[in-house]
């Protein structure tokens, strides 16, 4: 009797243990995180005529933007590769990233409502929309496909390093732990004081010029500024995209061993906060 | 079997704010303890009272809580408004921490601090029912097993594909306490969602309720609606001001509540900005409604004796005053009118000073919100002082000799009748 009275389920204290990240209870909701990304994609489209088309449009509308001003007008470098091409490649996985981040971001003070009525892991929520995204981001990979299937067979200068499609998986987790991590960080970071979400939009913007979206890395001369470029850990992801599937661009395993080791920080940075801030952002929100 | 067991629980709040003035106490709270010292704001802190200003503004909504819930118990929790309940649920049902102390829990346990959390309007009403299911803790598989047994209990078969927004608020409800009805928690946390639909639906969700507790399973429950604390609950357990006050039987428990409740009802006296038509020849200070035990009180049993005390300043001299007073349904109908001279026709004659009044009234008054207007005038009608929605009160449905049992009602009041067949 003694014995069972020693063992209780759930001891609900002051604090959370930085280290106590309950992965146990994240599996037991698994079902809710499939539900929530079914939530989302299906609510997305209701009521609009052109239902899931939009997930396409999307993505096509911003490439040609793209193809127009600064291929066509601000005439950047491309890499000696069709602008469209070049951009969309560019944009996938960037959209990826941000789309990860800006749905993150606001992790806290968007599920206020249902987070201060009902317990479950908080951090499905975040991990639910990095389902979501990764959905949009099957749909974007299937549009470069076909444009980039298009411009294989009409033999123009890409060349796919096809030895290294083994590597997308792991790119494409690279940019969802790097989104999920500034994310949630940023989510913490901005229950009580928001001033930080002011500069998230303008941030995000000036991240996208630096990740070589748009501007390639190969057309930056000065040192200092590729350096600074090379650090941002988005760069040689988005470098080996390219070269993955165009040929353009550069693969190096040094950098992307950086920046797996930079997500991983990050990642365990950001959980530790998310963790330590979930147990009162109520009060504050 | 122990299955809560709660120690010195406290939750502190900071009031006002958030803003460029709370970055200095997080900023000392961080430096005290880089220096490994304590938290210099636990110290400080008021008890939880709301009706006056304290002098900081950092308040303790619980302090000091211990208790122990055991298994298969039914445990009331009542107190008045700002007494701590939903501060304690929401740390029970880990919305937010506490401050201070901890909650040992034995079992598994699912809160309904609120009914269709995260229903979205865009989804059927299947997909919601999944999806709220989910929210509440139950897996996917668990949810089907009983989906057939949900939308029987909601009775909303036929709009099961159609979008909840589409659906009337009744409907809403229903499916939403439905689904949180199958629950099966071995401890389940309940705030006032009994509150919800009409009669007949509450008194099914009561029902299920009381199945709940039949299996043996633990239930907290918070509610201000003391019939079906009285017929659900075993155990009570009173909160006043951030502490427990009480702890027994819940018999004893309301008892205690009504008793303790009566202390702390203002004092009906009238605030100088009162917004007033006034003309200066006299000025009414206070209005307090009093139970037999001559506490005022707003909150009255069901045909209990009531007695309001008017207490009037008179600065000139008024030779043919006459006192009223109105009671005024939640809906602004006037439903009966007193005055002095309905008694002997004969208007007050007021000296200079300060002048008491106490009028019996005869408690008809079906259980519903009420509100009282008073007023003083000249015998040719002319007013001098006139207070509208002075005083509010509550008629329970609960007495001390009979409580009201019908779950319906017309009207306002109920008067002595006499039936006879014949």
């Amino acid at each position: 009797m003694q014995q069972e009275q020693e063992h209780w389920d759930l001891v609900i204290k002051p604090k959370n243990k930085w280290y106590d990240v309950d992965l146990a209870a994240i599996w037991h909701y698994r079902d809710l995180l499939m539900l929530l990304v079914r939530r989302d994609f299906v609510a997305v489209y209701k009521q609009t005529i052109l239902g899931p088309l939009w997930f396409f449009i999307q993505p096509i509308f911003t490439s040609l933007t793209f193809t127009l001003i600064f291929g066509g007008i601000a005439k950047i470098s491309t890499d000696s590769m069709p602008p469209i091409l070049f951009y969309m490649a560019g944009v996938t996985l960037w959209r990826y990233f941000s789309d990860c981040l800006n749905n993150t971001s606001n992790t806290f003070i968007a599920n206020a409502g249902v987070f201060g009525k009902v317990y479950f892991p908080r951090l499905i929520m975040p991990l639910s929309v990095l389902v979501s995204n990764l959905i949009k981001l099957g749909i974007q990979l299937l549009i470069f496909l076909i444009i980039w299937l298009y411009y294989l067979v009409t033999g123009t200068q890409v060349q796919p390093q096809w030895y290294l499609l083994l590597v997308l998986p792991l790119l494409i987790l690279m940019m969802a732990g790097l989104g999920l991590g500034f994310g949630i960080l940023i989510s913490s970071l901005t229950t009580k004081y928001r001033d930080l979400s002011f500069l998230i939009g303008f941030g995000v913007q000036l991240l996208m010029y630096g990740s070589s979206v748009i501007i390639p890395v190969s057309s930056i001369t000065n040192a200092h500024l590729k350096m600074a470029m090379l650090l941002n850990p988005l760069t040689s992801i988005i470098e080996a995209f390219k070269y993955i599937f165009l040929g353009s661009g550069f693969f190096s395993a040094y950098w992307l061993i950086y920046d797996f080791a930079f997500m991983m920080i990050v990642l365990a940075v950001a959980v530790l906060m998310f963790n330590k801030v979930e147990k009162t952002f109520m009060d504050t929100v | 079997m122990t299955v809560i067991k709660v120690e010195n629980l406290g939750k502190q709040y900071h009031l006002g704010q958030v803003g460029t003035g709370t970055i200095s106490h997080d900023l000392n709270r961080w430096w005290h303890r880089v220096r490994g010292k304590e938290d210099p704001y636990l110290k400080i802190g008021d008890t939880n009272d709301r009706t006056t200003k304290g002098n900081s503004d950092i308040v303790w909504a619980l302090k000091d809580i211990n208790f122990e819930v055991k298994q298969g118990e039914v445990l009331g929790i009542i107190g008045r408004n700002g007494a701590g309940k939903s501060t304690l649920l929401k740390i029970l049902s880990r919305v937010t921490g506490p401050t201070v102390g901890d909650v040992k829990v034995k079992g598994r346990i699912a809160s309904l601090l609120e009914v269709g959390t995260g229903f979205h309007p865009d989804l059927s009403g299947r997909e919601n029912i999944f999806l709220n299911g989910a929210i509440l803790g139950m897996s996917k598989q668990e949810i089907k097993n009983k989906f057939d047994e949900i939308v029987d209990f909601a009775g909303v078969e036929r709009y099961i594909d159609t979008p909840v927004k589409r659906y009337s608020s009744g409907m809403y409800v229903r499916l939403a306490f439905a689904v949180a009805a199958h629950l099966e928690p071995e401890i389940l946390i309940v705030d006032e969602v009994l509150a919800v639909g009409d009669a007949e639906f509450q008194k099914k969700c009561l029902g299920k309720m009381k199945d709940v507790s039949g299996q043996g399973r633990t239930v907290l429950f918070v509610s201000h609606n003391m019939p079906s604390i009285k017929a659900l609950c075993t155990r009570g357990l009173y909160l006043e001001k951030g502490g427990v006050t009480f702890l027994g039987d819940i018999n004893q428990t309301i008892a205690k509540y009504f008793e303790i409740k009566a202390v702390f009802e203002k004092k009906g006296i009238v605030p100088e900005s009162y917004e007033r038509y006034n003309t200066g020849q006299a000025k009414i200070k206070s209005v307090q409604l009093v139970d037999e035990n001559d506490m005022a009180t707003s909150e009255v049993l069901y045909r209990s004796k009531i007695k309001f005390k008017i207490k009037i300043d008179v600065l000139e001299r008024i030779n043919d005053a006459i006192v009223d007073i109105k009671i005024v349904s939640k809906d602004g109908v006037v439903i009966t009118h007193t005055m002095n001279i309905d008694q002997d026709d004969k208007p007050y004659s007021l000296d200079v000073g300060i002048h008491d009044f106490e009028v019996d009234l005869h408690n008809s008054f079906h259980p519903d919100y009420y509100n009282t207007t008073v007023g003083i005038h000249y015998s040719i009608g002319a007013t001098i002082d006139y207070l509208e929605h002075i005083y509010d009160f509550q008629i329970l449905n609960i007495g001390q000799e009979s409580d009201y049992t019908v779950s319906w009602k017309h009207g306002y009041l109920k008067l002595d009748s006499k039936w006879q067949k014949v």
